[in-house]
């Protein structure tokens, strides 16, 4: 893989090229087990292939340790699905970072996510130390510098083969101040970054103003602007993601509408209240990949259904977007 | 100033091991202005490892000292006389006042009573924030007067990440967002644009993770130069 030629591609990947197609993309996320089983992989790629053009295999995520990024992007390869490394500055200083990267490269991997992380006070590793030696834009233009000039970050030639990934970002729009979110959007293009994936949305008005200033601002010409949706589980997973995650907005709406789907079903029916949780969280999903087809600037949808990558294929398929087309 | 928090009594008593004459060394500078490690603080210990030891049935002999700044030679010189007397040394000062001792005094051990916490600004009585964490290479100039390495949880350089939320940081709801903070005041200035420019990496060869860090003034020295 390491001599495919890019051909004009700046990585070759199968996302840079749907993405470049200009065709509605599609990405999923996939969760490493807690264990050292490559067996887990598989069977979560599973529900993936051919459903999604790359895969985020996140890394340490909600820090949690897991099984690493770049170990199951090489197992996700195996299945026949492409991966997108995720990258946090909070575990790696620059060395760890860069030689990591030679390492994915040289293993195949060709989509990588430039995150700064959750904070380890979230984790299950409350006490460790965090590094934060680079931020997420300062690894962006890293990466970029390493791919287009060839270098390393302290200015070195890199020898022999260079790391050519797609860059990658997250970009939360719910998150404060809401002024500035649009031109920290603007320091990451500039620092480099080829596409980026935002937050889960449940507040789309307020998505839709962010898109109107990103358009305005002409961004959208410059990046991929991937929206991130995820199906919700349950009543109660919809109250804890507007009530206690940091950093996310869940309207109202979203909480009444999974309420509304148990309400003629009795408590002692457990699995029937499951499954009309359940499909109605895929139904929003559906309606909300609808909704932002029409959103000017939004170049597809990443759909974030960690634990429960089953529901990504009815997702997709509900939204009229399978079988994916071929670039 | 330099802020610190008194070890609870447990930890102390388990670091006193079994001394039977022990001087509680308190300085009159930093930890004094936080309410650590003072006069006023040494006596309070004092007495409550006296009472305590006694309790245990391992009475400890108490001794109490202040001096104005445990952190100099010169403050600290004059009780060289009094040390033989005593099995440990237990300092209410700062780390630095802790190893002066040790480093002035090599023959006997110097211990710690505080937790030296941080750098902090009193911002009303009884509460302490921290401002600075010395990275030797100050950002204030381009931060608008606020410290993203003290302040912001992950250290960022170029904005607030994805968890700042109605102005509190993802960490805790009490801690206000160091880049809320910094947006705000470059808004108040009708400066933005300065917050768009990436900034590079940091070099933190002139923090911590450079080694201890050392300043020599010769224009200052009195001895010759090594
Ligand atoms: S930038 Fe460095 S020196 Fe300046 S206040 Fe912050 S920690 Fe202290
Ligand atoms: S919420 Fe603000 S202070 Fe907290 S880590 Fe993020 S940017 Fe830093």
């Amino acid at each position: 893989m390491a001599e495919e030629q890019t051909n004009g591609f700046k990585s070759g990947s199968n996302l840079e090229k749907m993405l470049r197609s200009g065709n509605f993309t599609v990405t999923g996320e996939l969760g490493p087990p807690q264990g050292a089983d490559p067996k887990e992989i598989a069977h979560k790629a599973g529900f993936l292939k051919g459903v999604v053009e790359a895969v985020n295999i996140t890394d340490n995520q909600t820090a949690i340790v897991r099984m690493s990024s770049i170990g199951s992007a090489v197992l996700t390869m195996a299945a026949g699905v492409e991966p997108t490394v995720q990258m946090t500055c909070r575990d790696r200083n620059r060395l760890a970072i860069q030689s990591d990267l030679l390492g994915a490269y040289a293993v195949g991997a060709r989509n990588l996510l430039c995150l700064t992380g959750d904070h380890q006070c979230f984790g299950n590793h409350p006490t460790a130390k965090n590094v934060h030696d680079l931020d997420s834009i300062q690894l962006i233009r890293m990466v970029k510098n390493m791919r287009d000039e060839g270098i390393f970050e302290c200015g070195d030639a890199i020898k022999g083969e260079v790391p050519r990934f797609l860059i990658g970002a997250a970009i939360n729009p719910f998150a404060d101040p809401f002024d500035y979110r649009p031109y920290r959007l603007a320091k990451k293009v500039a620092a480099g970054v080829d596409f980026v994936q935002t937050q889960l949305i449940y507040d789309m008005p307020r998505f839709r103003e962010f898109m109107k200033r990103v358009v305005d601002m002409g961004l959208h010409e410059k990046v991929y602007i991937l929206a991130g949706i995820g199906p919700i589980k349950s009543v109660g997973a919809a109250r804890y993601m507007r009530d206690k995650v940091p950093g996310m907005i869940v309207q109202d709406v979203y909480v009444e509408r999974m309420q509304a789907s148990i309400a003629n079903i009795p408590k002692e029916d457990k699995a029937g209240r499951r499954d009309a949780q359940q499909n109605e969280g895929i139904k929003m999903c559906i309606e909300q990949i609808q909704e932002l087809r029409e959103i000017e600037g939004v170049a597809g949808v990443h759909i974030m259904a960690i634990e429960w990558e089953e529901a990504v294929r009815p997702i997709v398929e509900g939204a009229g977007l399978l079988p994916r087309p071929q670039v | 100033m330099i802020v610190g928090e008194q070890k609870s009594l447990e930890e102390i008593l388990g670091l006193l091991g079994d001394a039977k004459k022990v001087l509680v060394a308190g300085c009159g500078t930093c930890v004094t202005v936080c309410f650590a490690g003072g006069e006023k603080e040494v006596g309070i210990l004092s007495s409550a490892l006296r009472m305590k030891s006694e309790l245990d049935g391992h009475p400890i002999a108490v001794d109490e000292v202040t001096v104005q700044r445990q952190c100099e030679w010169e403050y600290i010189d004059p009780l060289k006389e009094r040390l033989a007397e005593y099995d440990v040394v237990l300092s209410l000062a700062c780390g630095i006042g802790v190893q002066a001792m040790n480093e002035r005094f090599p023959n006997i051990i110097t211990l710690p009573g505080i937790n030296t916490t941080s750098l902090s600004l009193p911002v009303e009585q009884g509460v302490w924030e921290e401002r600075c964490q010395a990275c030797g290479d100050c950002v204030l100039g381009i931060t608008f007067g606020i410290c993203p390495i003290a302040r912001c949880s992950k250290q960022l350089m170029n904005g607030p990440c994805g968890g700042s939320q109605n102005g509190v940081c993802e960490v805790d709801p009490s801690i206000p967002c160091a880049w809320q903070l910094i947006w705000d005041r470059a808004n108040m200035f009708g400066q933005m644009e300065r917050l768009l420019e990436v900034q590079p990496p940091k070099n933190w060869g002139q923090s911590r993770d450079g080694g201890p860090r050392k300043i020599v003034r010769e224009d200052l020295r009195l001895t010759e130069r090594e």
